[in-house]
């Protein structure tokens, strides 16, 4: 009897731990950030820190700096002014999401496809930029295109919570998939051999290939993934914020320099086709 | 959490599956692998004690998603193909033996040494001593720390998620990405991970209270 009662208690108590975990990170993501930023004069930021081109942790001076970086450096200025400071945080493809509705992170700008499932749970911005899905696989390999992958025994590699791998399962479905955490430790992967191509898009392999001599981007793109920047839904005026900045932005030439400052010396990447 | 369960029953499965396999194999490799470093260190032979000290103190001191890494992208780079699955189970494994390697040794030394001299002034071997005499005394000593490495075995296993080893965490990251309920769908697998790490804890206090 006493036995039993003890293993109530724990689990009322475990219940109730769980009550209080799903009720948190709500008050936070409710509040007005568009105001809440202005009057802190900062943006916070989630970015990529491990991918080329795109948001790459520079450890000689510890800053991450890329195309999502810049953009969203942009974004804060067109929003509050020259003196407004934006503030970086790291994420993956997997704690992105996560990490805006808890209210760690005001927007995600983070190579994020606007996809209908994730209009779901966020809302995003405008396409910032017109990505698509490509593979990356060692020179000299026999893979050439998406078709080729689709055969039992092949295994790609993907991140968690990348669309990509999503995709991939659609184009071959009878390749394996394997899902690793992010883009450094895919890469790594597909070195040791672990999987035949690598898979997402390919701004992001371009990247890789650039820093990799010994990895070429094959295939061409075979789907299409417009980027868009993320923030909690309900948070309207911030949406609109971020929409008429990156208008702002195209207008007077800014984002062209910014995609010439990136893509422009990327081999086998033609930025006059992102120029807008 | 129950649209959670039922949506994603099948990789849910497969998780405990993949997760209870590596376990199985990984607790009796370790136990295996452990004992025989525990008996080394307390052999006379001076070369068996060092080389049983080297193996436990650099594998316990190492983290063990470091220990799996290794196998998952070194090891294939330059020796032999390892998947995520075998990478992360050989990395449990040693992982673990030099934990339990120390946790036994304790439990030989607890036992009277006037066991081992009196086994040897009866004829006895010392391997016939150790494994009739004094390793049945060690073992029920050491039963309640030992059960809880074979606890912290399981919890530890997760570290397969890390390497695409398809176990309960890498299905937890996966659903979590596709739904985004974050909250629920590491709910689920936190009670998946209850389901088989309690029965352990229960079994071992029986274990304890029947034999000690």
């Amino acid at each position: 009897m006493k036995k039993q009662f003890r293993l109530a208690t724990l689990l009322v108590a475990l219940g109730a731990l769980m009550l209080t975990l799903s009720g948190c990170g709500k008050s936070l993501s409710q509040q007005d950030v568009l105001q809440n930023d202005r009057k802190a004069n900062t943006i916070t930021w989630g970015v990529k820190a491990d991918t080329k081109l795109f948001g790459l942790m520079d450890v000689r001076d510890n800053q991450i700096k890329g195309f999502d970086v810049d953009m969203a450096k942009h974004i804060t200025r067109h929003i509050l002014g020259k003196k407004g400071k934006a503030k970086f945080i790291q994420v993956t493809s997997q704690s992105r999401i996560p990490l805006l509705k808890n209210g760690n992170i005001d927007a995600i700008i983070a190579t994020m496809t606007i996809t209908p499932q994730r209009e779901k749970v966020v809302s995003f911005s405008n396409s910032y930029f017109d990505a698509g899905q490509s593979l990356l696989v060692p020179n000299g390999s026999k893979i050439k295109n998406v078709s080729d992958l689709n055969k039992s025994g092949t295994t790609v590699l993907g991140v968690v919570g990348a669309n990509s791998v999503q995709n991939i399962k659609k184009f071959a479905p009878k390749a394996r998939v394997l899902e690793l955490q992010d883009y450094a430790q895919a890469l790594t992967s597909l070195k040791a051999g672990q999987g035949v191509a690598l898979t997402t898009d390919n701004g992001i392999l371009y990247g890789m290939a650039v820093q990799n001599p010994g990895f070429k981007v094959v295939g061409g793109t075979f789907t299409r993934e417009p980027y868009g920047v993320a923030v909690n839904k309900g948070q309207k005026p911030f949406t609109n914020e971020v929409n008429k900045a990156i208008k702002e932005m195209e207008a007077d030439g800014e984002y062209n320099q910014l995609i010439k400052k990136w893509f422009g010396n990327v081999p086998g990447f033609n930025y006059k086709e992102l120029e807008r | 959490m129950i649209t959670i369960l039922s949506d994603h029953w099948q990789e849910l499965l497969t998780g405990l599956g993949w997760t209870l396999l590596s376990s199985v194999l990984a607790l009796i490799f370790s136990l295996i692998i452990g004992s025989l470093f525990a008996i080394m260190e307390v052999t006379e032979s001076k070369v068996a004690r060092t080389i049983a000290r080297i193996y436990i103190e650099i594998f316990r001191n190492i983290p063990l998603l470091v220990i799996t890494s290794f196998f998952y992208l070194v090891i294939p780079m330059y020796v032999v193909k390892v998947n995520g699955f075998t990478a992360g189970t050989i990395g449990l494994t040693i992982y673990t033996s030099a934990f339990i390697a120390e946790t036994v040794r304790s439990g030989i030394q607890s036992v009277d040494p006037g066991q081992m001299e009196g086994a040897r002034a009866n004829g006895l071997t010392f391997w016939q001593a150790m494994s009739n005499v004094i390793l049945p005394q060690a073992f029920r000593l050491v039963i309640p720390p030992l059960g809880n490495q074979f606890v912290n075995l399981v919890k530890n296993s997760s570290v397969l998620a890390f390497v695409a080893g398809f176990d309960l965490m890498y299905q937890a990251n996966n659903i979590a990405s596709i739904t985004f309920d974050t909250i629920n769908s590491y709910m689920v697998v936190g009670v998946l991970y209850l389901i088989i790490t309690m029965p352990i804890s229960y079994y071992m206090r029986y274990l304890e209270k029947r034999l000690a």
